[in-house]
């Protein structure tokens, strides 16, 4: 009856994807802080001091691994959020709800960041331009989201309500990746391009990309353990559900 | 290693304010994250286990 329930993929029950998620979180989470001391070390105490920006471009290091995040987040709400729309999967809708805040602070620090990166070079900590402020509205569709799937009471009609919500906005990911070459614009331009190739030194562009992976553990980590807990939410009344929650 | 000393560590060139405050508020609104999930899955399970205790007409 339900596409959820053909066997084409069988983590897509939320039991069986429960388990499965239980034993990928320790393993995320033990990679994101390895990566992030390693990461941290070479972007804090081995990359040289920049020639035109001092320490304060050190500030790269969280500001770009969390602004790539927010982005990737979003497109992998979207697309959960999509699957539950249109396969009428649960789990899918589950985990776009699931993945919602994390990406909302990836966006909130990276926002964060870049104003306290902006002010001392830039001389202010925000501008009205293409960049900062598609990703502002990134921000408010995160949070429209989050608003909209609450204020539905029925589970099923909250995640189609915020699945067609997510799928207009992800316009504005393009929007926000392109803004530095499309408009001019106080932000500097990517430091890492696919048709200029890398534009910063070695120390540097290591530190960041291990910062990158440590950010990418974990959200994978933090959403799945979210993520769990949706699942037990939406499930309690199921007899396994309240084995797991220790009331059977 | 690029620094000096700890305190040239801890100024960052000036830009000590700058630095600290973007990783410290990172760091805080991650754990404040972690937490989050945290609490979430215990309000859960408080919440099954007193309406399961008040079904059954138990203590």
């Amino acid at each position: 009856m339900q596409f959820s329930e053909v066997n084409w993929f069988k983590y897509a029950a939320p039991q069986r994807f429960y388990g499965l998620a239980g034993r990928v979180v320790p393993w995320c989470a033990a990679l994101a802080v390895v990566l992030t001391g390693i990461g941290l070390y070479l972007g804090l105490f081995l990359a040289p001091v920049d020639a035109q920006q001092g320490d304060a471009y050190r500030i790269i290091f969280i500001h770009v691994p969390s602004a790539w995040m927010s982005m990737v987040i979003y497109l992998a709400m979207a697309f959960w959020a999509a699957m539950g729309l249109v396969f009428n999967a649960r789990l899918g809708a589950m985990l776009a709800t699931a993945l919602a805040p994390s990406g909302a602070l990836m966006t909130f620090i990276a926002l964060w960041t870049g104003a306290l990166w902006g002010k001392p070079t830039w001389g202010t900590w925000w501008v009205w331009d293409a960049r900062l402020t598609s990703e502002l509205v990134l921000l408010f569709l995160y949070i429209g989201f989050m608003s909209l799937h609450a204020a539905i009471d029925d589970p099923r009609r909250a995640d189609r309500a915020a699945a067609l919500l997510a799928l207009v906005g992800v316009v504005n990911v393009p929007i926000i990746y392109f803004s530095v070459e499309w408009w001019n614009t106080l932000h500097q331009g990517a430091s890492i391009s696919f048709s200029k190739g890398v534009t910063i030194a070695t120390p540097m562009l290591l530190g960041m990309l291990v910062m990158a992976l440590a950010f990418w553990a974990y959200a994978i980590a933090i959403a799945l353990a979210r993520l769990r807990v949706v699942i037990l939410e939406r499930e309690q009344h199921t007899q396994w559900a309240r084995a797991e929650l220790g009331t059977v | 290693m690029v620094w000096n000393s700890w305190s040239d560590f801890v100024a960052m060139g000036g830009y000590g304010l700058y630095v600290w405050g973007s990783f410290g508020v990172t760091a805080a609104v991650l754990t404040a994250e972690i937490w989050s999930v945290a609490v979430r899955r215990r309000a859960l399970i408080q919440r099954v286990h007193d309406a399961a205790t008040a079904d059954s007409g138990e203590t």
